[in-house]
């Protein structure tokens, strides 16, 4: 499948955020839910290997974006003669804008073969906080191919610049130097790097690191999802923990 | 070609105190994930395809144009959200320059840029090929760590000499790449990253006593 969906947050002139641009092709279906809250919501299985899907996101200044999504997506491998599943996403964010960026994990199922690029511009003075979370496999089974390419820009710089890959492609990706049979791992950038608390390290596998740039990053990495969610959650669900 | 000049580059005897750091490995033979040579194996794949590819490029980058340096440490940076490993990368840097600079006469480079960046800068002032510093850079990744693994282990030398006889074709492949892409933009070049030597580095930085600066 083909998609090209695109949101557009901005000031509503009351102290609110309104949606003039939320445009949506299947499997990548938006949904507001909240007043600054946008849902995706998946439209079919996969993504599958010929998926061809974009998701545009534009934050204008003074405007706050979160997106979600109600489940996790599932990379599964599709009819092998087509060309791998592919993600792009492409945000932008404006000086006074805040994108929160917090979607279910993704599961990169046995014989998939998938490609996510992220591309993330933020304006000086514009403030991301941009979680995603791998489960390697599902029960029981080795993944398929995934690669994660991120680059993540702020006032015209490269902040970080990443590319994670699992699967038969990546030789070494369950040794000890990467994920060490790690079955999830899951990362939030944030800019500016007070969106995170300060710098630390551990328990388990977990840490908390300021870039050489503005922002930082948080990295945990677990035998399963469970011990990611318990290190990342209270990072980007807040009120979720203190209430 | 330089031949000669690449191995004294390339010489773990070069006094650049890579000796000092073990590329990761401490913190996880103390986690308990590398015990024996087979993991040990798959660490160092792991490596060679992740950190290893990425100081290859830029050591490529480098040597192929020197005056793009201050880029490429930025563009390094970026690729190296562990402060750990970028005070690493910038100490084993200028330790190299401050060997090289009495072996060679090198460019004006900062007094303390990523290793990589320094390797790919002192390649070039020694007359070697942008492939031969990727060569140099993918080969040290490897060799430091398989030599920390001696000694954190008490390894046989000889079947660590004899994985790193294995995973030599595999550095060959990984300076090939590394070379082929050494003209694109920074932030197209390789960017692998290994999440469990990001944390580990930040672990193992808290520990009150350790074998190895990293």
């Amino acid at each position: 499948m083909r998609a090209r969906s695109r949101v557009v947050a901005e000031p509503d002139g009351h102290g609110g955020t309104r949606l003039p641009v939320l445009h949506s092709e299947s499997p990548l279906l938006l949904r507001r839910t909240g007043p600054t809250t946008v849902h995706v919501v998946g439209g079919g299985a996969g993504p599958l290997r010929g998926d061809d899907l974009r998701l545009e996101i534009e934050v204008g200044s003074g405007a706050t974006l979160e997106i979600r999504s109600v489940a996790a997506q599932l990379a599964l491998p599709g009819r092998a003669h087509l060309p791998q599943s592919r993600l792009e996403i492409n945000a932008t964010v404006a000086a006074g804008g805040t994108l929160r960026w917090l979607p279910e994990p993704l599961i990169a199922a046995a014989g998939c073969d998938h490609l996510s690029v992220t591309r993330v511009d933020v304006a000086d003075g514009g403030s991301l906080l941009w979680r995603d979370d791998l489960v390697c496999g599902r029960h029981g089974e080795d993944p398929g191919d995934f690669r994660a390419d991120t680059t993540i820009r702020y006032a015209g710089s490269t902040v970080y610049r990443h590319e994670l890959s699992v699967g038969s492609r990546a030789p070494g990706w369950s040794g000890a130097a990467v994920l060490s049979g790690g079955r999830a791992v899951g990362t939030v950038i944030a800019v500016p790097a007070t969106l995170l608390p300060p710098p630390t390290s551990g328990p388990g596998d977990f840490a908390i690191m300021p870039l050489a740039g503005p922002g930082a990053l948080a990295t945990a990495v677990g035998t399963d999802i469970r011990p990611v969610r318990a290190a990342l959650d209270p990072l980007t669900e807040p009120a979720l923990i203190h209430s | 070609m330089g031949l000669a000049t690449l191995l004294v580059l390339a010489d773990g005897r070069l006094p650049s105190g890579g000796h000092a750091h073990s590329g990761g490995l401490e913190a996880q033979v103390s986690a308990g994930r590398v015990r024996d040579l087979d993991t040990v194996a798959e660490f160092l794949r792991g490596k060679l395809a992740t950190s290893a590819l990425v100081a290859a490029a830029f050591a490529a980058a480098a040597c192929e144009r020197p005056g793009r340096s201050p880029e490429l440490d930025a563009g390094f940076d970026c690729r190296t959200p562990s402060p750990a490993l970028r005070k690493a990368s910038r100490a084993q840097g200028r330790a190299l320059l401050r060997a090289a600079r009495a072996m060679w006469a090198l460019p004006p480079v900062g007094r303390e840029p990523h290793q990589p960046v320094a390797l790919g800068v002192v390649a070039a002032a020694a007359g070697l090929a942008p492939v031969q510093a990727a060569v140099a850079a993918a080969h040290g990744t490897v060799s430091g760590a398989a030599s920390a693994a001696v000694r954190l282990l008490g390894l046989d030398p000889y079947t660590v000499h004899a994985l790193l006889a294995r995973l030599a074709p595999e550095c060959d492949r990984i300076a090939a790449t590394a070379a082929a892409r050494a003209g694109d933009p920074v932030d197209d070049l390789p960017a692998a990253g290994a999440p469990l030597l990001d944390v580990g580095a930040e672990l193992h930085a808290t520990w009150e006593v350790r074998l190895f600066a990293s």
